[in-house]
């Protein structure tokens, strides 16, 4: 009857986490808060969609990765930063990277992956679904996004996430609804 | 021919994805009070819903505007406004639920076509036909309390299409009739356009159990292997006395994918897909999985076997009222 979401959802192997702890958080916050100004310019109704839940903060936990990741939108301009303890916030979402890629992407459906728990939502409920809702609209594709702003850069860095997207089983450009793929 | 299929969009995005797997309709609405899903970050501005309904229309696909409501007292014009904007942007019908909005529209828009929204609740022939007579409405959502074999009475002795809902949420409740949210939160979905409001609801890990609680009120304890649910009171886990349960519906979602030979030979002209909370990547999968279901069903051939049961609330699903064995 129901099927079992979180054996099917890729997870990063803990050998991944153990590598990336020892790395310094300040160049991902710098890279990561750039890339989120350049969604807000070129998505400005994705923000507008956030409308009263606009101005919050937002702790996004990939629990396969050994940092969090706050997302803060005071002040109109969206600032994403890496932490080692979850700072606080008013929401929580938790679950494995692949969940926040998927649902990014329009792979995979937000609500299907709360019930069956591979999502966690803590604190403020109608910010997290307005940010869901928001997201899920704009269309994003991470590897246009990134290649974007790689200049001589774009056609390895694409070469190189396509690898890690066939390696990983992360979804890292839009696909819509992966058939039979939850 | 195949039965149409009305699927739901609670963003621009959604709405192409849907038009995209095969949907024959779909069915939206602006981002205010004035339909029954005004969650945060969904819905239509004046704008999207114009380039939505043109987007659909080019791919030849019908856009239904959900003004479902009823409208308060001293703020009608918010309702007479979303009427003169869908019908503007090119809205193929309305789905509307107050008699005085139909009024409104029969006498102001009267070349809008006019759906009557579940909201309405008419389960009947006698209401469905004073509606049909008094507001020309030309199609009515029938409520989800109705066998096949009362739909098919009904569609014997009405001149109007129906349509029926065979996938999603389900709300038992005497339909637009329901006000259980209010007394958690204030809010209902007849008058603001929301149940049990994301505003008003908290998950807590608590130890080994997940708490969801709707204004204050624990309305379910779960544990880590079991599907968490949404806490709207009247799926809710209570204690009455000796015994604890779900005292008035299981967190269950509908799903008639099965029942659709029967409808058709019931005399259903529609059959419509709930969920416009959802997203994009759900809306997609399910209207390809009817889709493929209708056009089975029109061409004779065995239904396909369903995939959606990990996509539903609770993660169970049941056939609701269509096939009753509980009353």
């Amino acid at each position: 009857m129901s099927a079992d979401t979180s054996q099917t959802l890729p997870r990063l192997p803990r050998l991944m986490g153990g590598a990336i702890r020892p790395l310094p958080l300040m160049p991902v916050s710098l890279a990561l808060s750039a890339l989120s100004r350049k969604l807000s310019r070129d998505h400005p109704g994705m923000f507008r969609r956030l409308g009263e839940h606009g101005e919050k903060r937002f702790v996004l936990d990939p629990t396969d990765l050994p940092l969090v990741l706050l997302m803060d939108l005071r002040g109109g301009v969206p600032k994403i930063t890496a932490h080692r303890r979850a700072p606080v916030a008013e929401t929580r979402i938790a679950g494995p990277l692949s969940a926040f890629l998927g649902m990014m992407h329009g792979a995979y459906d937000g609500d299907a992956l709360f019930f069956s728990r591979d999502l966690v939502v803590e604190g403020d409920t109608g910010a997290a679904l307005a940010l869901r809702n928001a997201i899920d609209d704009a269309e994003l594709d991470l590897v246009a996004e990134l290649a974007a702003i790689a200049g001589p850069l774009k056609a390895p860095l694409k070469a190189v996430l396509g690898l890690a997207e066939r390696r990983s089983g992360l979804v890292l450009h839009r696909v819509d609804a992966l058939q039979g793929g939850w | 021919m195949a039965m149409e299929l009305v699927c739901p969009a609670g963003t621009p995005s959604a709405l192409r994805a849907a038009v995209e797997a095969g949907a024959h309709t779909i069915y939206c609405g602006f981002a205010d009070e004035t339909n029954a899903r005004n969650f945060p970050g969904l819905n239509f501005s004046q704008e999207e819903m114009a380039e939505s309904i043109a987007f659909a229309h080019g791919r030849g696909a019908k856009v239904l505007v959900a003004i479902n409501t009823f409208p308060r007292a001293g703020a009608e014009p918010l309702w007479h406004r979303a009427l003169a904007n869908a019908e503007s942007s090119g809205a193929d019908a309305v789905i509307l639920a107050d008699i005085g909005l139909l009024a409104h529209a029969a006498e102001h828009h009267p070349g809008l076509r006019r759906h009557l929204s579940v909201q309405a609740a008419a389960a009947n022939p006698d209401a469905i036909n004073l509606y049909a007579q008094a507001f020309g409405v030309k199609r009515v959502v029938l409520p989800r309390v109705l066998t096949v074999a009362e739909i098919a009475a009904i569609n014997r002795e009405i001149d109007v299409e129906t349509e029926v809902f065979v996938f999603g949420g389900l709300c038992v409740m005497a339909e637009g009739r329901c006000s259980l949210s209010s007394y958690a939160t204030g809010k209902s979905p007849n008058m603001n356009g929301v149940c049990s409001p994301a505003s008003h609801v908290v998950y807590a890990e608590e130890g080994s159990e997940l708490a969801a609680r709707l204004g204050g009120f624990t309305i379910h304890r779960t544990k880590k292997d079991q599907p968490a649910p949404y806490p709207t009171l009247c799926k809710g886990c209570f204690t009455s006395e000796d015994q604890t349960g779900h005292i008035f519906e299981d967190p269950v979602s509908l799903d008639a994918s099965k029942l659709i030979p029967a409808l058709a030979r019931a005399g259903v002209t529609a059959l419509k897909i709930e969920g416009r909370q959802r997203s994009r990547a759900y809306v997609a999968e399910v209207v390809r999985n009817f889709r493929a279901a209708v056009e089975a069903v029109a061409a004779g051939r065995p239904m396909p076997e369903g995939m959606l049961a990990r996509l539903s609330e609770g993660q169970a699903a049941t056939t609701g009222a269509y096939a009753k064995t509980w009353r």
